[in-house]
Parts: C-alpha cells; sequence; structure tokens
C-alpha cells in the first residue's frame, strides 16, 4: 500500500522540479546579479586601489589606513552613541504603549496603532526637511520656543557639537514607532488567557502578571526587536547625511555616512568596500552575542 | 484582556485608569503627529523667505503659493512625481510576480536544493546594505553603462529577498491536500499557481503591493546615486535639490516635503488595514 502510494506521488510530482526552477529562475537572477556579485565584489575591491580602468591591488593597504584612522573609530563610536540612545527607548516606548493600547475598544486600538505607524509613511527626505526647521537655530524656531517656555535659552541644535548628537536622536524618539509597537500587540494577544486566569487565581496584581507572565512570554518579540533594530541602526545615516552632513566636526558622522563620503564624495571605492565590510562582521558579531547570551531560553 | 483586572475593582477606578491610559496615548500620539501636522499646516504659507516670518504651530494663512513656488523651480518638477510613480509602479508589480513565483517554489514544491537555495537568499538579508552599495553602483554605471535610466532605478529592485521571504512564509500555511488534490485532477504547476494558490494569497500579495510601492517611492540614495539629470531624477532626489537651492525658503520646502508625502498618505488611509498587517505577516511566528 505505502509502496503504491509514494509511486502515485512520485508520479503526480514528476517534471515538478524543472516547474520550480522555472519559478525561482528571475529571483536567481536578480540576487546572483545584485546581491551575490556585488558582495563578491566588495571583498575583490577591498583589497584593490580602484580605479574605473584597471584596478590594482594593494593588498591590506586599504583595512590598515581605516585602523590607522581616527575618523573610522569616532564614526564607530557615534554609531555606537546614537544606537544606545535610540533603541533601548524605542522598545520601552512600544512596549509601554503596546500594553496601555490593550484594555481600549478594538476601533480605538486600530487607530492609535494607524496614529503611531503613520509617520512611517512619509520619506526620510520629507521628515528630515520638516525637522530642519523645527531645530531651526533661531529664537523663532519651534524648538527653541518650546524650551523657552521652560526658561532653556536658545540652542543651535544641528550646528553645535554638543546637541547635534541629541537632535538626530530625539528626531528618532518621536519618529515612528508603529512597527514595533504593531508588532508588540499582536504578540501581546497571543498570549494564552488561562496563564492569567491562572495567575489570578492566586490572587496576583496587574504588576505582578506583568513581570511572571507578560514580559517572560513577550521575551522571543523582543529580542527579535532588539536585534533588527540593532542591525538597523548600525546602517543608520540618512538622517545624518540630510540633517548635518556628519557634522559639526565629525560629532554625527556614523559609519554607514563614513562609508558613503569614502566612496562618493572621495571616490575611494576599495576603502569604502573594506570599511563597509568591517561594519558587516561588526553587525554579525553584535548580533550573534545577542542571540547568544538573550537567546538561551528562547524558542522558534 | 485579563492582563487588567476588568472585573475587579470598583467602576470609579477603572474609569479613572482607562482616563490615564488614553490621555498618555493622545500625548504620545500627538508627540508623534506634530512634524506632519506642522509639515502640511506650514505648506499654506506664503513664499518668503525665512528672515521674514516668524513660525507658528497654529494655521495662519490658506494660499497655495509655495506650491505654485516649488513646481516653478524646475521645469521637471511633475516630472519626478512622474518617474517616482513609474519606478515604483514597476518595481511593485515586478516582485508581486516574481516573489510570489519564488515563494510558491520554495514554499510547497519540493525540488533538488530548494533548502540550500533558501538559505543562500536569506543569508543575504543579514548583509548591510553598505556592502552591496559600492560594487552595485560599479555595475550599474561603469559596467552597464545604464546610469541615468529606469533601468538603473528599476533593475536592482526587480524581486527583493525579503518579499520571496513574505511570500513563502505566507504560503507555507496553505494545506498540502488542496495541491495533491488539484494534481490528482491533472493540473499543472502553472494552473495550481495561477488558479489555486494566487487566490488563497491575495492577502500577502496586497501587503507586498503596497510595502513595495511605499518603500520605492519614498527611496532616495539609490535615485540619488545613479540619476544626475533633472529629468530622470524622483521627486525624493527632487525634493532635495530643491531643498538645497532654496535654503531660506520655508513654506516651499513644507509645500515639496508635502507634495513628496501626500501619495503615501493617501494609500495609507485608503489601505490602512494591508499596512498595519503587512508588519506582522513577516514578523510573528504564529
Amino acid at each position: 500500500m505505502m509502496a503504491r502510494a509514494s509511486n502515485i506521488k512520485n508520479r503526480l510530482n514528476k517534471g515538478d522540479g524543472a516547474w520550480a526552477y522555472g519559478f525561482i529562475a528571475i529571483a536567481l537572477v536578480v540576487y546572483a546579479l545584485f546581491t551575490a556579485y556585488p558582495v563578491i565584489s566588495a571583498l575583490l575591491i577591498s583589497f584593490q586601489e580602484y580605479r574605473p580602468l584597471g584596478s590594482s591591488f594593494n593588498g591590506i593597504d586599504n583595512y590598515a589606513s581605516i585602523f590607522k584612522s581616527e575618523l573610522f573609530g569616532k564614526a564607530l563610536w557615534n554609531t555606537l552613541v546614537y544606537t544606545v540612545l535610540t533603541v533601548p527607548v524605542a522598545l520601552i516606548l512600544s512596549f509601554g504603549v503596546a500594553i496601555m493600547i490593550m484594555p481600549l475598544k478594538k476601533w480605538a486600538q486600530t487607530t492609535f496603532k494607524a496614529i503611531y505607524y503613520l509617520p512611517a509613511v512619509a520619506s526620510g527626505v520629507a521628515l528630515s526637511v520638516v525637522w530642519l526647521w523645527i531645530y531651526d537655530p533661531m529664537p523663532g524656531g519651534i524648538l527653541n520656543q518650546l524650551i523657552g517656555l521652560l526658561g532653556i535659552e536658545n540652542q543651535n541644535w544641528l550646528g553645535s557639537s554638543s546637541t547635534s548628537m541629541f537632535s538626530l536622536v530625539l528626531m528618532s524618539w518621536l519618529s515612528s514607532h508603529g512597527t514595533s509597537i504593531i508588532i508588540y500587540v499582536a504578540a501581546l494577544l497571543g498570549i494564552d488567557e488561562s496563564y492569567y486566569e491562572a495567575a489570578e487565581i492566586d490572587g496576583a496584581t496587574f504588576w505582578q502578571k506583568m513581570w511572571h507572565i507578560v514580559i517572560p512570554c513577550l521575551k522571543p518579540t523582543t529580542l527579535f526587536l532588539l536585534v533588527t533594530g540593532v542591525i538597523g541602526s548600525f546602517q543608520v545615516f540618512q538622517n545624518a547625511y540630510l540633517m548635518t552632513g556628519g557634522g559639526p566636526d565629525h560629532s554625527t558622522t556614523m559609519v554607514g555616512l563614513l562609508i558613503f563620503d569614502t566612496a562618493f564624495k572621495y571616490f575611494e571605492f576599495g576603502k569604502a568596500a573594506a570599511q563597509s565590510l568591517i561594519l558587516a562582521l561588526i553587525i554579525g558579531i553584535i548580533a550573534f552575542i545577542q542571540f547568544k547570551f538573550l537567546g538561551k531560553d528562547v524558542e522558534y | 484582556m485579563a492582563l487588567f483586572n476588568n472585573h475587579l475593582g470598583n467602576r470609579a477606578a477603572r474609569y479613572t485608569r482607562n482616563t490615564i491610559i488614553v490621555v498618555l496615548l493622545l500625548l504620545f500620539a500627538l508627540a508623534t503627529l506634530f512634524p506632519i501636522y506642522f509639515m502640511v499646516m506650514s505648506s499654506f504659507g506664503d513664499p518668503v523667505e525665512a528672515g521674514a516670518i516668524s513660525y507658528s504651530i497654529w494655521p495662519g494663512k490658506f494660499s497655495f503659493e509655495s506650491y505654485k513656488f516649488f513646481f516653478k523651480f524646475s521645469e521637471y518638477s511633475y516630472r519626478w512625481l512622474l518617474n517616482s510613480l513609474i519606478v515604483a509602479t514597476v518595481v511593485m508589480v515586478s516582485n508581486v510576480i516574481f516573489a510570489t513565483m519564488a515563494g510558491y517554489a520554495f514554499g510547497k514544491i519540493n525540488f533538488k536544493g530548494r533548502k540550500v537555495l533558501f538559505a543562500v537568499l536569506l543569508a543575504a538579508m543579514m548583509i548591510p546594505y553598505q556592502v552591496t552599495q559600492v560594487p552595485l553602483y560599479i555595475l550599474i554605471v561603469n559596467i552597464f553603462e545604464i546610469q541615468n535610466t529606469y533601468q538603473a532605478l528599476i533593475l536592482p529592485s526587480l524581486v527583493t529577498v525579503y518579499n520571496i521571504f513574505l511570500a513563502k512564509q505566507f504560503m507555507s500555511s496553505i494545506p498540502n491536500e488542496i495541491l495533491e488534490s488539484a494534481k490528482v485532477e491533472g493540473a499543472s504547476q502553472f494552473k495550481i499557481l495561477t488558479k489555486i494558490i494566487m487566490p488563497l494569497s491575495k492577502t500577502v500579495m496586497a501587503v507586498m503591493a503596497i510595502l513595495t510601492f511605499m518603500e520605492n517611492w519614498n527611496t532616495f540614495f539609490w535615485p540619488f546615486l545613479v540619476t544626475n539629470t533633472m529629468d530622470m531624477q524622483t521627486i525624493q532626489v527632487g525634493l532635495k535639490n530643491f531643498r538645497f537651492a532654496n535654503t531660506t525658503y520655508f513654506a516651499p520646502m513644507m509645500a515639496g516635503a508635502t507634495i513628496s508625502a501626500v501619495p503615501m498618505f493617501i494609500l495609507f488611509f485608503s489601505l490602512q488595514r494591508y499596512f498595519l498587517e503587512g508588519v506582522t505577516v513577516g514578523a510573528v511566528k504564529g
């Protein structure tokens, strides 16, 4: 019986392979050309002094010059500062909002989710234009007016190296957390009711339920958001590019921006490729550490 | 939700709690929405230089002069919108078609090398885009020599790994029995794809379409790198050029930003469900 069944199955599945390759053909070509080839090429270019006609290998010169340059270290430090200041806050904010949304009616939940998501549909360029004016250094600037009400003096937000990084961080705090909020809400809805019921029989308070049920149950979600958040944050440079250009005095130069400048301002493609590979390695290590230490009891 | 003790405590306490929650949520909503409100509201001001005005967060004038000013900046300003529309539409359509096909193959057909190939594809999602940026630029500009063309804007995003992953995840949940019985009745794989898989995958296809369109409408760096004349630029690149050429014109800049963002706002409000669903399709493991 079994043999006959698998025979029929085999006959039915005959020719499926050819179809499958047909279905993935274009995806594979696009992938090979625009992802796989560039990655391999980046590896090669990173050991070359790139010239459009005839590059020459220069060994590890590119890498050596990166480790010698103070700027790369500074950019790495800035990236780290930015990540530490933005990612945990984003997680806490979206977790808090998701919890607060839960007791509301369905329509109110949807409305709030839509509101918090909205800034994410506006382009980064449009938002950077708006924030540029919010940070207008004149006393009439919106943010300066606001802190003026609190009795704090005028700030040259983006123009001074003491506030420029904070300005980019503040912008990230007040931009869209919609994605994380929605993911947290979905995860909260997925927690089994019986846990709460059991806890209530034992007379657990809201905070006890929070600590012993919600936070452990949401650990995989938090880990997911943490890892993707850190990876994303390490690549961030659009706002820095559009709002400060990395300045003043390189106070907002992040690794992503440094790579961009090296490649498309100074046209040192070899060095830029080397920088990007170091960045990839750092991101890989950080993601690995996060999974190793936080993912211990997380099941997938 | 039983996280909150809805049946415990008196009604007044519950009412107070919910009021505090709503007030907090509204305050956060206000902070999130302020930049967008400020952008749209200020875009209706007069196109005068910033030194001559002081900003207000309350609506004052209502004129379209700043919009006219923005469009007058370049004879190609309408073309920017058209370019963005063309690029985003083509990339959207190709992604939906090719990612659906590939997602089905990876999710539902057994073929040699399936696991390895899919793992290779997924590995790409781990690579920061800075790594591919420079070689991709060299490939398009120096090797293919197609800079400043629609091909240059479209080809690299013809089908993304993320969309293939999304499609595969969704299709894995379609029961095999349906596909098997279709096969018994002699349906070809192509027929199964178009007559069974696609109708069942409408949601994920819509999500892919919307998110892909939005991403490509909003993308800035790639078009900025591979276009060098105004007639081939997209609205985001045009907006950036406008900004650098008119650093003191506050209201027109806001008008430009509004123009670049409004199509997405309209799309978002009309297809909100898919936007909000799209976020969780790929992220939460069921």
